[in-house]
């Protein structure tokens, strides 16, 4: 729902200065950017530097927040604030790899379809339209029921490869723009092959809309990883977001009064989600002078 | 106009011929004997329910059978209806506990959907009228929309359920009731189904609202609303230009959103026990009743390509442009 | 109708300053007449024409007045100059093919916008005016996409001529098309001016070639400033600004080979209008510049409504 503009082709050196400039000058990406590190930061040390493991079970269950536990703990008395920074971690590595496995099979549809035109495209084009349509969770739903898929890393692996239609059909729009373009005309006259061209001269290019596909499709990984793991789908060990909020859904944690069980899990997602948009906004700013204006 | 509609089935068919296959063929990478395997998680206690389950399972998987001739049983099956016998609930059938629950789930998609989607465009569109308006609204519809629908869930269930006790955070209706038309019964229903509601509701909102206004103020940059400027026509008239354009887009985004809308009901009704899909699959996962599985998620592809039908058929009605290009231009 | 702009001055806001688009800009234009307004890009004919009815959110007005029939028209208030769109000054935009509403059919949108301006649709005229410049009845059911090119572009002309406006701006409506199709929106221009659709016109573009055409005057603009301003024959046959020779010299002339004569260019290019140099901006690029061009030259009247802004001419 959040659109992407139209970006024009530019020089390197110089203009990634100016880049630069504005980027760091921009409120909304230097927020939005700054919330997802201190999230990662916390997710990454966390682990390293707190003691106990997460799902351990404590002497003081259902105690709210403390100097002792500060984020309270759950039914089992278990550390909710080391849940949470564990969480983070399992979060993180999901969107990554989702998002990344999406926008990696996304750049390449979208590439050949749009570069190349005619059956290709068509091909792909169906394909696409395909997967689509389909509802992703569905889908999802079925292939962890049955297969069990207990790893962060394969779970990732399946949100990408139900998430990169949207990536496709985007970039692919994109490259048609850009491929009337002389200096494309210009490469492939002295010879370069779909792939050099793709990789020289279309995709960087892009770059920017790279990225910020990229940045979106992390956001969505990181929603679809918390629902799967919230109907019960997620990794059987280990703690991620979801998988807490799944816990305290079981546990009874609304009726019980436990809010900071599920409290901060929720907050975490929607503030790293959220982050990413507005920093989205914020880049598509930066690199569309348009938008820059006083 | 025909060659577009066809388009459009083909992809839908195409779809749910690939949804179908992929349905039934997860099960066979499921390592060692399915059947048995499939009878062994299920657990279940009667002795009659096990020989049934395997009769049915075999002649399913039918081992004695080649592949092709599993593949066309199972849709034989499917076009029947038979979308097999529950094993939570044996022994009713499969498609008896989809039907108690849909209703219930639609009750929930469709308003919300609806009007979040009207609603949403509306505030988009005051938003790109006003810079105050936009800097409350923009923030606001960030926030909505990257919640995950299942902590709006609990967090309404617990502000307006638990602490205020104004609604009842669990099941479609009250338990000390039994189901009739009488007008407690619907009031109560409604009481029931006003959180949920509302939790759906908003996070699809801020979504709609953040798209409408970026499409609103492309519109308001584009060529043709700079000439009606330039010809001194009033704002009125080109926002209400402008507003009629950026509907079109919104109503492709409709489509395109359906996935995660249906996925953000789904766990919502989890969080409020509400007796639709969404708990349903809960519960099918928990039991490991993979023919009820298997038979929601059908279900649920079959009813988001409907969806995605019906909203093809609005756009072209909806945008002139649609008819034109297919009558082709003249020069 | 009469026109009378004098000293106006337009900025362009940016965040690395002032662009000094319009400095000093002073004309007549009198009943009936044609102004071709000629420059090469970033020259300003652009934001001169935008400027009399509708400047850009970046644009500002820093001084000089503009008055169109005895009024002072507020060019820079957006509310204010609304009265004036349309009626008394109207536009033919540079986007002309993209400026009908893509949802709208024809008629419809006609209809909503002269009703919007508190008049009424006369279908007749409508279908007159349509005729004249080649366009059948029918275009008015059709959307914008059923149309050509051309078609469209012929369409917003009648559009933005209906209620007979004092002073027409056409902003370059002839660069994107091929020569013939030039040919006729040049005539249909005409048209228009001759069966007193409109009074007057501006008809801003960088082709000299054409404006010759169909202008009564022709005014060349360089820099932000007004370089010669003359009636159209004796500007072509006899230019006294330095650079309305050079630009005469760089067209190319029909039946000429490469061989027996080369096209000779203007070196150098215009200088930046953000810190524009002091005295004549034209000097850098000037074969004949001397030492009294390190001061402005101002607009001086060399013979009856032939206006050269140089020391040398």
């Amino acid at each position: 729902m959040t659109a992407l503009q139209d970006v024009a082709p530019r020089e390197p050196a110089g203009v990634r200065r100016e880049a630069l400039y504005f980027a760091v000058r921009n409120g909304k990406l230097m927020a939005g950017f700054g919330i997802v590190l201190a999230l990662l930061l916390l997710g990454l040390l966390g682990p390293v530097l707190l003691p106990g493991a997460p799902n351990e079970y404590g002497p003081k269950p259902m105690a709210p927040p403390s100097g002792e536990h500060w984020f309270g703990t759950t039914t089992f008395g278990q550390d909710v604030f080391l849940q949470f920074v564990y969480g983070l971690r399992a979060t993180f590595a999901v969107g990554v790899v989702g998002g990344g496995i999406a926008a990696v099979i996304g750049m390449l549809v979208g590439f050949v379809a749009g570069y190349r035109g005619g059956i290709v495209d068509e091909i792909l084009n169906m394909l696409t339209n395909v997967i689509l349509v389909i509802p992703t969770l569905a889908v999802l739903l079925i292939i962890n029921a049955y297969l069990g898929i207990r790893s962060v890393a394969v779970q990732g692996l399946f949100i990408g490869l139900t998430q990169w239609p949207w990536a496709a059909r985007a970039i692919r729009a994109q490259t048609f723009s850009l491929r009337t373009r002389e200096f494309v005309d210009l490469a492939r006259m002295s010879g370069a092959g779909t792939g050099r061209i793709i990789a020289r001269e279309i995709a960087p290019n892009m770059s920017s809309y790279l990225f910020m596909t990229f940045i979106l499709l992390f956001g969505g990984s990181v929603l679809i990883a918390s629902s799967l793991d919230f109907i019960g789908l997620g990794p059987t060990e280990g703690v991620s977001l979801g998988l807490m909020l799944q816990n305290s859904n079981q546990w009874s944690a609304l009726q019980l009064g436990l809010w900071w069980w599920f409290v901060p899990p929720g907050a975490a997602i929607t503030a790293i989600v959220g982050a990413l948009y507005v920093a989205n906004v914020g880049l598509d700013e930066v690199f569309n002078p348009k938008l820059r204006e006083t | 106009m025909r060659r577009y509609f066809g388009r459009k089935l083909l992809i839908y068919g195409l779809t749910f011929f690939v949804a179908v296959t992929v349905n039934w063929m997860i099960p066979r990478f499921m390592p060692g004997d399915p059947v048995a395997s499939m009878v062994a998680r299920a657990n279940v206690a009667k002795p009659e329910a096990v020989e049934a389950m395997r009769a049915y399972y075999t002649a399913l998987f039918g081992f004695d059978q080649p592949l092709w001739q599993q593949y066309v049983n199972f849709w034989g099956a499917l076009l029947r209806g038979d979308f097999g016998i529950s094993i939570w609930l044996f022994p009713t059938p499969v498609s008896d506990v989809i039907t108690m629950a849909v209703p219930y789930t639609l009750a929930l998609i469709v308003p919300s959907v609806l009007l979040s989607w009207v609603v949403g465009n509306q505030f988009g569109a005051y938003a790109a009228r006003r810079k105050l308006l936009d800097n409350t609204v923009l923030p606001v519809g960030y926030v909505l929309t990257a919640m995950p629908y299942m902590w709006l869930a609990v967090l309404l269930a617990w502000g307006f359920g638990v602490l205020l006790g104004w609604f009842p955070v669990a099941g479609g209706y009250s338990f000390s009731m039994r189901p009739n038309w009488s007008w407690t019964f619907v009031l109560d229903l409604l009481h029931h189904w006003t959180l949920p509601f509302l939790s759906l509701f908003l996070v699809a909102l801020g979504g709609w609202a953040i798209g409408m206004r970026n499409m609103i103020i492309y519109e308001l940059e584009s060529d043709y609303s700079n000439y009606l400027s330039a010809l001194g026509a009033p704002s009125r008239l080109i926002r209400r230009y402008a507003f009629r354009n950026a509907v079109l887009p919104q109503i492709t985004g409709l489509a395109l959103q359906l996935g995660v809308l249906v996925a953000g009901a789904l766990v919502t009704e989890i969080v409020f026990a509400y007796p639709g899909l969404g708990s349903l699959i809960l519960k099918a996962i928990q039991n490991k009743d993979f023919f009820l599985l298997q038979g929601t998620f059908l279900f649920i592809v079959l009813g988001v390509l409907i969806a995605n039908f019906i909203i093809d058929i609005v756009y072209v009605v909806v945008d002139p442009r649609t008819r034109a290009g297919m009558a082709g231009a003249q020069a | 109708m009469s026109l009378q702009v004098s000293e106006l001055q337009v900025y362009y806001r940016t965040l690395k300053g002032d662009v000094r688009a319009l400095d000093g800009m002073s004309f007549e234009l009198g009943d009936g007449e044609i102004l071709g307004l000629v420059g090469e890009s970033g020259c300003g004919k652009s934001t001169l024409g935008k400027s009399l009815i509708r400047m850009d959110s970046r644009m500002r007005r820093v001084g000089g007045t503009v008055v169109l029939d005895g009024h002072e028209l507020p060019i820079d208030d957006d509310r204010a100059m609304n009265e004036f769109r349309f009626a008394e000054v109207s536009l033919i935009p540079q986007y002309a093919m993209s400026a009908l509403n893509p949802t709208r059919k024809i008629r419809k949108m006609v209809t909503e916008l002269l009703n919007s301006r508190g008049a009424t649709l006369d279908l007749d005229e409508l279908e007159l005016r349509m005729s004249q410049v080649g366009l059948p009845r029918e275009v008015l059911d059709r959307y914008p996409i059923e149309l050509s090119g051309g078609m469209k572009q012929r369409m917003v002309m009648v559009i933005s001529t209906l209620l007979n406006p004092s002073l027409l701006i056409a902003d370059e409506v002839t660069s994107a098309l091929d020569v013939s199709t030039q040919k006729s929106v040049a005539r249909a221009l005409l048209g228009f001016r001759d069966s007193l659709y409109v009074k007057s016109m501006i008809f801003v573009t960088h082709d000299l070639a054409l404006t010759h055409h169909i202008a009564d005057t022709i005014m060349v603009m360089y820099a932000g400033k007004l370089a010669e301003k003359a009636p159209a024959d004796v500007i072509v046959k006899a230019p006294r600004h330095p650079y309305t020779k050079l630009l005469l010299d760089a067209l190319p002339e029909v039946g000429v080979r490469y061989t027996d004569r080369r096209l000779e260019g203007i070196a150098g290019s215009p200088p930046s209008l953000l810190n524009p140099p002091t005295g004549c901006r034209f000097r850098d690029r000037c074969p004949i510049a001397g030492e009294e061009c390190a001061e402005d030259p101002p607009v001086t009247e060399l013979a009856p409504d032939h206006h050269v802004a140089c020391w040398k001419a």
